[in-house]
């Protein structure tokens, strides 16, 4: 079987809604935070697919921007987990309740 | 490999100086160590002047640089002064609050510079990318100012809520950005815009890139029904920061709504306008008469602030010039008496930090005439009375749309006004029909009092003399 762009594109597709599962069901920060990045990394392999069946390397360019912003995103998301954890001692969503939703 | 040449450096020069601004106050707190006393926001606010005025002295420009990666028109330039206005009025704000609260940080100016920068990438953006790293910078350091009051775990949780949510809707807008690339081929607005202008198929790639892009707008500008996290973290960060990213990223949103939906994608306004008019309605009702059962001042401020999005949306929906360039007015309004609103706020508060109750601006109006006036002023601004700002901004956007034929958008625009002026009028009552409980001292220092007035000034001005700005404004619409 000749594997094409689409089903590239369906894996994405299939990565980014575990990815948003994730962050809606999952009651850990930490994983609610990793399945963003899932999330963002469904997003590049799309780029980097369609890069390859284009011929274009925008694509592929692209993809560098978005792992650094991504890893930018992640530093500043463990800073404010550890304050979290300094004052409530738990990673747990529930715990994050003075502001209701 | 393209050069960069003399004109592109130009084109970004007010960036430039932002960026320049924010690294000098990073590296003057690592020499002083923290004691630097006035030193970083009087450095902040040079910095953010210059960049304003670079961004007069380009007005004229027009076009892109950057092999057309960035706009260098007046539509940015305009957008690029009312950030730096926004950013100088919250700093000018900020030590007076950082001193009561106990934040003793000396990147909180350095990171309101960055982000004042990712707004001004967001506004001048050619090509959805450049949209993408702007948005990133700007929330980025927004997630950090919000979770800045360490001490307190309101601000952790607002950051934390921030982030999660904010990273979350990133990536929705990420994924469209890429279904988009997938089916047109290029991230560049004019390459999207001509692609659209021809005899486009409309594909499942193509409309599920259209609809996660809008999704992603819709998150970032809090409207309905993707606002949740917008009044959480408004009330949990720290009241400067609240201000500053209820305008400042909001009118950095709508400049990008308008350059993406408003111009590159309108050949294709049948796939997206009936939903942006859902969203419109939802939005400005849902804000409205949630704002009124708030028992917090700042909650309600929150609120509001979604409903102001709502009306700001109606432009957007009409799509003409006329309307953009009565969006510009509205978010230039909307910035002032929204800053200045939590500003006066700040000072009024007298029990422990961040309760912000009705009960605390009993008859204050008498007591301290300075905030009284000034938080009328933005009040009545924010309800519409003539002959303040906010007026003329409705009046503007819902003539624009009425002109387009969306009659009901104007309707239920002008319905929810009414709605808005009880809980607006609510609080001045509050501040002049009651008696104060007990004396009250105020600390009111000269910076602080200097921005209160020069932002309730501003507002009278561009109400008493509407035509000009939106003269100026229309001129430079794309």
């Amino acid at each position: 079987m000749q594997i094409e762009l689409t089903h590239y594109l369906l894996l994405a597709a299939v990565l980014f809604s575990i990815g948003v599962m994730g962050v809606l069901t999952r009651k850990n920060l930490i994983v609610i935070l990793m399945s963003v990045e899932l999330m963002l990394n469904a997003v590049n392999l799309t780029f980097v697919a369609v890069a390859r069946y284009t011929a274009d390397l925008t694509g592929q360019v692209i993809v560098f921007f978005v792992m650094c912003v991504a890893a930018a995103e992640v530093a500043v998301g463990l800073a404010i987990l550890i304050s979290i954890w300094r004052h409530r001692g738990t990673m747990h969503i529930d715990s994050v309740k003075l502001l209701k939703w | 490999m393209i050069p960069v040449s003399l004109t592109d450096i130009q084109g970004v020069l007010p960036e430039t100086i932002v960026v320049i601004a924010a690294l000098a106050v990073i590296m003057a707190d690592a020499i002083r160590r923290g004691h630097s006393g006035a030193l970083l926001p009087v450095l902040s606010v040079l910095g953010l002047a210059a960049a304003g005025a670079a961004a007069i002295f380009l007005w004229g420009t027009s076009g892109t640089v950057f092999n057309g990666t960035v706009f260098a028109d007046g539509f940015a330039s305009f957008f690029k002064v009312l950030f730096t206005v926004i950013g100088i009025l919250t700093i000018l704000f900020s030590p007076h609050y950082l001193k009561i609260t106990g934040v003793r940080l000396g990147e909180y100016y350095a990171l309101i510079l960055t982000a004042v920068f990712g707004m001004m990438v967001m506004a001048s953006a050619a090509n959805l990318l450049m949209l993408y790293l702007g948005l990133e910078t700007m929330s980025i350091s927004l997630y950090v100012l919000a979770g800045s009051q360490r001490g307190d775990v309101k601000s952790a949780e607002a950051g934390m809520k921030y982030l999660v949510l904010g990273a979350f809707s990133s990536a929705f807008l990420l994924y469209g950005i890429a279904l988009l690339f997938a089916s047109i081929g290029s991230l560049d607005y004019e390459v999207i815009g001509t692609f659209f202008a021809s005899d486009f198929h409309p594909g499942p790639l193509l409309v599920s890139g259209l609809a996660l892009l809008m999704v992603g707008f819709a998150f970032k500008v809090a409207a309905v029904p993707f606002h949740f996290w917008s009044p959480d973290v408004y009330d949990g960060a720290p009241t400067t920061v609240t201000g500053f990213m209820s305008t400042g990223p909001k009118a950095a949103a709508f400049v990008a709504l308008i350059r993406v939906f408003g111009v590159a994608l309108a050949p294709a306004s049948s796939l997206w306008s009936g939903v942006l008019t859902v969203l419109a309605i939802l939005t400005m009702t849902v804000g409205n008469v949630v704002a009124i059962r708030q028992t917090s001042v700042k909650r309600m401020l929150a609120y509001s602030a979604i409903a102001h999005a709502g009306y700001l949306l109606v432009g957007i929906v009409a799509g003409t010039k006329a309307a953009f360039a009565a969006t510009g007015y509205y978010l230039s309004a909307y910035a002032l008496m929204n800053l200045g609103a939590f500003a006066v706020l700040i000072l009024l508060n007298r029990r422990d930090e961040g309760s912000y109750r009705f009960e605390d601006l009993r008859g204050m109006g008498f007591a301290h005439p300075l905030l009284g006036i000034t938080l009328s002023v933005f009040l009545l601004s924010l309800t519409g009375v003539p002959p303040t700002a906010g007026f003329f901004g409705k009046l503007y956007i819902f003539s624009a749309a009425v002109e387009q034929g969306h009659i009901v958008l104007a309707v239920v625009g002008l319905l929810n006004s009414a709605v808005g002026a009880y809980y607006y009028l609510r609080v001045i009552t509050l501040l002049y029909m009651a008696k104060p409980e007990g004396e009250s001292i105020i600390v009111q220092p000269a910076a602080y009092r200097f921005a209160l007035v020069i932002s309730a000034l501003l507002i009278l001005v561009i109400g008493i003399f509407p035509e000009q700005l939106l003269r100026v404004i229309t001129l430079a619409v794309p």
